[in-house]
């Protein structure tokens, strides 16, 4: 059980540790960006007809719960094994349940009595959406982000086995060669990864709601 | 001027109409308070006049224009609006909301800033918390934004769901006070909604008292109300200490006051034995001139002259604009059993428990 520290630096150099790290982060950000838009078209779907909430957790709880390789495998034949619709839908399909009811629940959750003011001081329910409810659910729509970010890192390590590449590629191989060196780099570096994300979406948040970090010094 | 007229209102769904034909004229520049019981449909109709909830039928003119007619935001960009839990946007500085209906309206910036710094000082906030978000602000300070919000573009119409029921009564109390003042210095229409009856005829020139169903029971100046309720059901709901309440809203100078047993120090002590003969007290009241010094008793009155003997200070001393209210308290609390009334100039005269009877019975 020893680390070849030689491994480490001959692929830092010659740039397939900042290749696959690219590729991981690029199937990672389309992903949770593809099912924002998805889950943001549903949510308001959702919104606006409430019956439809039940039907669309039912059919996104299902997509949740289906083993990822088990859906890789149903979509090659439809998308084939090396294209990246096949791991993208996959991908996305994972995140909408996650965000949808994040996005819902914080609409849901602004008080009744601040869109009632804010009707009553003659806003059109656009205007409602946009300035009111759309930046008072933010916590819990970045909530949301963060666990399918973190989530989507940890998916994206097997998008490997249908020809994308990414950190999936030191864990694949490492294992198949009985390499620990290699797919513990992949391993760490993915972690890593779920983190900073994890983090930075952290201070995303912070930012955009200055109101929720201040709290009575008065 | 607010009209409504034959207003209906029956939710989906509900087995018995909210409001079933309300009738109720508001002219221009009253104080209208809706009183009654939960479920007398005073939210229902406040709601109505901004068309936060729609009429079902019947009319509702607000400045002679049917409010039917006018698209609903347009609408209540003219009318200002509080609710008891103020609805302040909690991811607005103090500042940005009470900016919100002038920025409706697409004021200019420097038109908009002037009128949010005239506010901030009109409803007593500091300046230094323009820049506070709400959940800041204790809830007195949010309802004085609140009241700035809704005063911000000047609209003649002002519409409040029990605005201070959320605060506790010492604030509450502090807060009706200001308001009333504001309401007088800017001489707005009011329509005010509030469970508490005496909330209600404390605040309101006018006070409609509803019924279940939105009935109209009485409408009329509070004094008048209490004095003469129209109905049984006006009778319950003012309650036991009617009488107590309508002396509440009446001023001392509408008493008819008494000279009393006074004498003035230049007097010699045998007059004031026979002013303490004439209204069967032991004691009397000191005067010089118009100057009330205090009263002495009986029993130090003896051969020196008034002018040497050190009066006692009258505990209470009311002045004409206080309550007959307090100046009951104040008569039965002091030792010599009258309220004195003491104006800008000077003694005025004493009320006893006699007086302020006759103006419960009046």
């Amino acid at each position: 059980m020893t680390i070849d520290w030689d491994w480490i630096r001959r692929n830092l150099l010659e740039g397939s540790i900042w290749q696959a790290t690219q590729e991981h982060l690029m199937h990672t950000v389309i992903a949770v960006g593809v099912g924002l838009i998805v889950s943001f078209a549903l949510s308001l779907a959702v919104l606006r007809w409430p019956r439809t909430y039940a039907p669309i957790t039912w059919v996104t709880g299902i997509l949740y719960t289906i083993p990822s390789i088990a859906l890789f495998t149903f979509l090659v034949p439809i998308f084939g094994l090396t294209s990246i619709f096949t791991a993208q839908v996959a991908l996305v399909s994972y995140t909408l349940l996650i965000l949808i009811r994040n996005i819902v629940a914080g609409i849901r959750g602004v008080p009744d009595h601040v869109v009632e003011a804010s009707r009553g001081m003659g806003m059109t329910e656009r205007r409602i959406f946009l300035d009111v409810q759309l930046p008072l659910a933010l916590p819990a729509i970045i909530a949301g982000v963060r666990v399918a970010a973190v989530t989507t890192v940890g998916l994206v390590t097997l998008t490997v086995i249908v020809g994308q590449g990414g950190y999936g590629l030191f864990i694949l191989r490492g294992i198949g060669r009985r390499f620990l060196t290699e797919a513990l780099v992949g391993t760490l570096l993915a972690v890593l990864m779920a983190i900073v994300i994890d983090r930075g979406l952290v201070l995303l948040e912070r930012l955009a709601t200055p109101w929720a970090q201040r709290r009575r010094p008065a | 001027m607010i009209r409504l007229e034959s207003v209906r209102k029956v939710f989906p769904g509900a087995t018995a109409p909210a409001v079933t034909s309300l009738s109720l004229e508001i002219p221009e520049g009253e104080f209208v308070t809706l009183v009654g019981p939960s479920g007398c449909g005073k939210t229902t109709t406040l709601k109505m006049i901004n068309r936060i909830i729609e009429p079902t039928s019947g009319t509702i003119e607000v400045g002679g224009q049917d409010v039917l007619s006018i698209e609903p935001h347009l609408l209540r960009r003219s009318i200002g609006y509080v609710i008891q839990q103020v609805g302040l946007l909690p991811h607005r500085t103090v500042e940005q909301n009470i900016a919100t209906v002038p920025r409706l309206l697409g004021w200019p910036r420097d038109r908009i800033e002037a009128r949010v710094a005239e506010l901030v000082e009109m409803v007593g906030l500091e300046h230094e918390m323009r820049d506070r978000y709400p959940a800041e602000l204790s809830g007195g300070q949010q309802q004085r934004v609140g009241v700035a919000r809704a005063l911000a573009a000047d609209p003649p119409v002002l519409l409040m769901d029990e605005p201070f029921g959320a605060v506790d009564p010492i604030v509450r109390e502090h807060l009706q006070m200001e308001f009333k003042d504001l309401w007088r210095r800017l001489g707005k229409t009011v329509v005010f909604v509030t469970h508490d009856i005496d909330e209600a005829v404390r605040m309101g020139t006018r006070v409609a008292i509803l019924n279940i169903g939105g009935i109209l029971e009485q409408y009329d100046r509070p004094e008048e109300i209490l004095a003469n309720p129209a109905s049984e059901f006006v009778a319950r709901f003012l309650g036991e200490e009617r009488g107590l309440r309508r002396l509440g809203l009446l001023p001392v100078s509408s008493a008819t006051l008494e000279r009393g047993p006074v004498v003035d120090v230049s007097a010699g002590p045998s007059e004031a034995r026979a002013v303490m003969d004439r209204h069967e007290v032991d004691w009397v009241g000191l005067l010089d001139g118009n100057r009330l010094l205090g009263w002495v008793p009986a029993s130090e009155i003896g051969s020196t002259p008034l002018r040497d003997l050190e009066p006692r200070e009258f505990l209470v001393r009311l002045r004409p604009d206080d309550s007959l209210r307090r100046a009951l308290d104040a008569v039965v609390t002091s030792r010599t059993r009258v309220g004195v009334v003491v104006g800008d100039e000077g003694y005025l005269g004493m009320l006893d428990v006699e007086t302020v009877a006759e103006e419960i019975t009046e």
